[in-house]
């Protein structure tokens, strides 16, 4: 039955799923990437979808993709480009076939390859695979539709619930290829159709039926092995971004011994931090969808005021209707997390497409001097500990803390090594008892600068804030103008002072040399990638990557120090580098910036940092 | 409600801020009555929470000496919203204007109404912007020469009340400031209600506005064009206490007790507790001058809180779930060991 093909050992496996946005590619990326992570496996995704739910069937603006980089050593990134490409129709394979790796393997759909679909896809003869000159590749042209048809002729299920399985035939043959086991995700349809016993019978033979097609024809003449990873001891589980962000917050409630408060707006690519914090009930989380983002944002300053972990969650628009309360919240100095999960601008822009662009709007984009905490999380997993930071710093230094992602580590995923959270630091928030004398509510603690939180119930503590200026100590309201000079000093000067509560700058690869790379947020897995393989290979280069951003970590000019040359690299036009020239003049920078709605390539990133080597 | 019952008065809840409205101006009043109302209410001083947005109204928080938030234009409501959730222990007062209600606040307005969160919404309507010095609001009476209508504003103004049961609202009284006895009777009856009650002063701004309510407010005439419902009472009003309103065909109508043969038997008995809001905005809406304009609690409907569905929901989830803490949360779903 099986023929004699070849296994070929890799380090990496990049796989990219490629389809109209109903076809299900997201849910067969999935499945493989848990697929690979039980297998042991180190891995990446990289979801990409269009805005539009169902955009027309069959185009390029409908197709939807995702990619995911498995491997036996450390997988930083979702890989530039892809081993496997698997495309549903000829909108996927002419929207993708440019993100294939020379001479990858690319399987179609030849069931959909028709003269309406290749006129949809704006192909202009009917040989799409000469047109794109993919003659090079290694095509698999299998006919998907038929065959998944055929697997299942016999169940007695609908041609349209038959068709929706096409999915799991491409998976399947995927499966195969990278030698993968079925179990999982048959064990995936058992629990997910549990009431369905048929649609259950439905998938596993075309599951299977897609991999013995693999298995058993001829032009598949190889496939690839990638061992388990050798990764750290322990227990492990896959997580997003914005799943990681909500469990993050919610950690810091726990530790800090309050409920957590989330008013909120549903916005792309936010949402499922609201979706996420709003199935925890259970776990003292109330979620409040407001009528707009300013209510969003408002009523978690009321809940702030009431003694909440108070957070709002949001993309790049929405940070921009909220300018006006986070001033208020600055004033009133009440802890507040917002969270700016970042996309295309400016207006609505490119919704579902990563951006660093909101970097200066998180900075400045308020009326007045108010200055606050900015962080950014770097990776999916690690927006989990971020977002824990960012409710820490809150909390304990009485300020509003703006937590930057974005749409790549916010829909990407990755296996993540489960933390205790007995390992987790305290969060002690400033709060003032009943009974305490003299308590003023604008009373400072000499080392933060941040006053104490009196919560309404608390007996004899009663007192007014507001928006407008306050008195020293009292809190009173005051329009004496040296006092508006000395709160302005102070408001700044305590978010300074967290710079001795945050970690020190780290960097990665040689410590010192020819050339510094700088990034911030999440462009972390790219630049590592990029910074490591030229380690590897023996240039002077190092990584110094940010996620706190204000303040800057106190030895950022020691570091800066050390390089003959520093690249900033962004996804805008180079907003963090503005900063750091206003922050660490003394120093020159050149600046590498996109904005394509997509990550860096590694390979994009190697060749500029070569050439700035070059240049010395 | 209250631990320890001492007796609060209302100077209790005078904070040490100087009241710097203008002298005459109707929020005197109102502040007055407010802390007057709240020792009858059964709460520890601490349980107050006062929040307001922005305008002469909005300063209201500072001469309280209770919790409380001066906030931004508009977003009262929102605010205030976070706090009563956040903590529905806490007895939650919004204080607004029409031009923060009704203009830029209009949205929160509506929703807090349509959530039915517990708070007790104060709404001065003096049918102006006072604080940026004189021009039209949202209530303005069409043709109102302001500032910034100097020909006549050409604005169909909003009647808060309208609003209200447009929002599916379960509270709705009107009042006039310098009737200090209405206004706390009625401050106290909204604390009473759970959910949004929402109470329109209609209130005089001495300088930008004076005298726009004078047509109902004017002493003379008064009793001949308020009309002050009382629940399970007839709808009598008039110096003489012979005028009433019957319903007659689609519409209310005012008639003489003894005249066309109309006995008291033809009035209208006020039922604020009716769950279907038509005779409420039939009354809501009785304008100068065919009609008494109608004080006192319209409307006063029971119904579930959006507050209270928060915590019963939150009992009910925790029931049923086996994730207890954050560690039983990160070990949920598919996880895998590497040995």
């Amino acid at each position: 039955m099986s023929k004699n093909a070849d296994v070929i050992e890799k380090e990496k496996v990049v796989v990219r799923f490629s389809g109209d946005s109903g076809d299900g590619m997201q849910l067969s990326g999935t499945l493989f990437s848990d697929t690979s992570a039980f297998f042991g496996n180190d891995l990446s995704t990289f979801p990409d979808y269009p805005s539009e739910i169902r955009a027309p069937q069959g185009t390029i603006g409908g197709v939807s993709g995702f990619q995911v980089n498995v491997g036996h050593s450390h997988v930083n990134t979702p890989g530039d480009y892809a081993d496997i490409l698997i495309a549903m129709n000829p909108a996927a394979l002419r929207a993708n076939a440019k993100w294939v790796k020379e001479g990858g393997t690319i399987i179609y759909d030849e069931d959909s390859f028709t003269e309406k679909g290749f006129l949809k896809a704006g192909y202009k003869t009917d040989n799409p695979i000469l047109e794109d000159k993919l003659d090079g590749f290694n095509i698999i042209n299998a006919p998907i539709s038929t065959l998944t048809k055929k697997a299942v002729a016999d169940i007695g299920l609908d041609n349209k619930s038959v068709l929706r399985s096409k999915n799991m035939f491409a998976l399947g043959m995927v499966y195969w290829l990278v030698n993968r086991p079925l179990e999982f995700t048959e064990k995936f349809f058992e629990s997910k159709f549990k009431s369905k016993p048929l649609v259950v019978e439905a998938n596993k033979k075309v599951l299977k039926a897609g991999f013995y097609y693999a298995e058993t024809a001829e032009h598949l003449s190889h496939s690839y092995k990638v061992a388990p990873a050798n990764i750290e001891k322990g227990t492990y589980r896959n997580i997003s971004g914005n799943k990681a962000t909500a469990w993050g917050l919610i950690a810091a409630s726990e530790k800090a011994k309050l409920n957590l408060f989330c008013g909120s707006y549903p916005i792309t690519p936010a949402t499922e931090i609201l979706q996420e914090l709003s199935l925890r009930k259970n776990l003292n989380v109330k979620t409040f969808q407001a009528e707009d983002e300013i209510a969003g944002v408002c009523t978690s300053i009321g809940a702030s005021f009431a003694g909440s972990m108070a957070v709002t969650t949001t993309s790049g628009p929405g940070l921009a209707l909220k300018a006006e309360a986070i001033g208020l919240a600055i004033m009133t100095e009440l802890p507040l997390v917002v969270v700016n999960v970042q996309r295309g601008g400016p207006s609505t822009g490119l919704p579902t497409k990563p951006e660093q662009s909101d970097l200066m709007q998180a900075l400045y984009g308020r009326n007045g001097e108010s200055p606050l905490v900015v962080m950014a999380a770097s990776t999916p997993s690690d927006c989990f500990h971020y977002a824990y930071m960012a409710g820490k710093i809150a909390l304990e230094h009485m300020t509003p803390v703006i937590l930057l992602t974005d749409g790549f580590i916010a829909n990407g995923s990755e296996p993540w090594l489960i933390p205790n959270m007995s390992d987790y630091p305290e969060i002690k928030p400033p709060i003032v008892s009943a009974g305490t004398k003299d308590w003023q509510p604008y009373a400072r603690d000499a080392e933060k600068l941040a006053r104490t939180w009196a919560i309404p119930g608390t007996k004899g503590l009663e007192h007014r804030i507001g928006g407008l200026e306050k008195a020293d100590i009292t809190g009173d309201v005051s329009q004496d103008s040296i006092n508006h000079q000395k709160m302005t000093n102070i408001r700044e000067q305590k978010v300074q002072n967290v710079v001795k509560f945050i970690p020190e700058l780290k960097v990665e690869g040689e410590k010192e040399g020819d050339l510094l790379v700088v990034g911030w947020g999440g462009t972390y897995g790219h630049l590592v990638t990029a910074v490591n393989e030229m380690v590897d290979k023996g240039e002077s280069i190092g990584l110094a990557h940010f996620n706190y951003i204000k303040p800057l970590p106190a030895n950022t000019k020691e570091i800066f120090k050390k390089y003959k040359k520093i690249v900033v690299c962004e996804i805008n036009m180079g907003q963090f580098v503005g900063y750091l020239r206003m922050n660490l003049p003394e120093f020159d920078y050149v600046q590498y910036n996109k904005v394509q709605g997509l990550p860096f390539t590694t390979i994009e990133l190697k060749n500029h940092f070569e050439k700035l080597l070059e240049e010395k | 409600m209250t631990e320890n019952n001492i007796k609060l008065t209302p100077k209790d809840f005078k904070s040490d801020q100087e009241v710097r409205w203008c002298p005459g101006c109707g929020d005197h009043a109102i502040l007055s009555a407010v802390q007057k109302a709240l020792p009858e209410l059964g709460y520890n001083k601490e349980q107050f929470a006062f929040i307001s947005g922005i305008g002469c109204s909005s300063r209201f928080p500072y001469y309280m000496d209770t919790y409380g938030i001066h906030g931004i234009h508009g977003r009262a409501s929102a605010i205030a919203s976070g706090t009563k959730v956040a903590n529905p222990k806490l007895s939650v007062w919004q204080i607004t204007g029409d031009g923060d209600a009704m203009a830029i606040g209009g949205n929160h307005f509506i929703h807090v109404v349509r959530r039915n969160i517990d708070i007790n919404l104060i709404l001065f309507n003096n049918e102006i912007y006072g604080l940026t010095k004189g021009q039209y609001s949202p209530t303005s009476k069409l043709g109102s020469v302001t500032k910034t209508s100097p020909y006549g504003s050409i604005d169909n103004p909003f009647h808060p009340g309208e609003l209200v049961i447009g929002a599916q609202g379960k509270f709705f009284a009107r009042s006039i400031d310098t009737n200090m006895k209405l206004n706390k009777e009625i401050f106290i009856e909204a604390a009473h209600h759970d959910g949004t009650s929402v109470v329109e002063i209609l209130q005089n701004c001495v300088i930008y506005n004076d005298k726009t309510h004078a047509y109902i407010t004017d002493k003379e005439h008064k009793a001949d064009r308020q009309l002050v419902l009382k629940h399970g009472e007839p709808m009598i009003f008039g110096a003489n206490n012979d005028k009433g309103i019957v319903f007659e065909g689609t519409k209310l109508k005012v008639v003489t007790i003894g005249e066309d043969a109309y006995t008291k038997d033809d009035i209208l008995v006020h039922d604020a507790y009716e769950e279907n809001p038509e005779i409420h905005l039939m009354l809501i809406n009785m304008h100068s001058p065919d009609y008494p304009v109608a004080l006192g609690v319209i409307r006063s409907v029971k119904c579930e809180t959006y507050d209270q569905r928060v915590e019963k929901q939150i009992e009910e989830v925790k029931k049923q779930s086996d994730i207890k803490c954050v560690d039983d949360l990160l070990r949920s779903g598919s996880t895998w060991e590497v040995n």
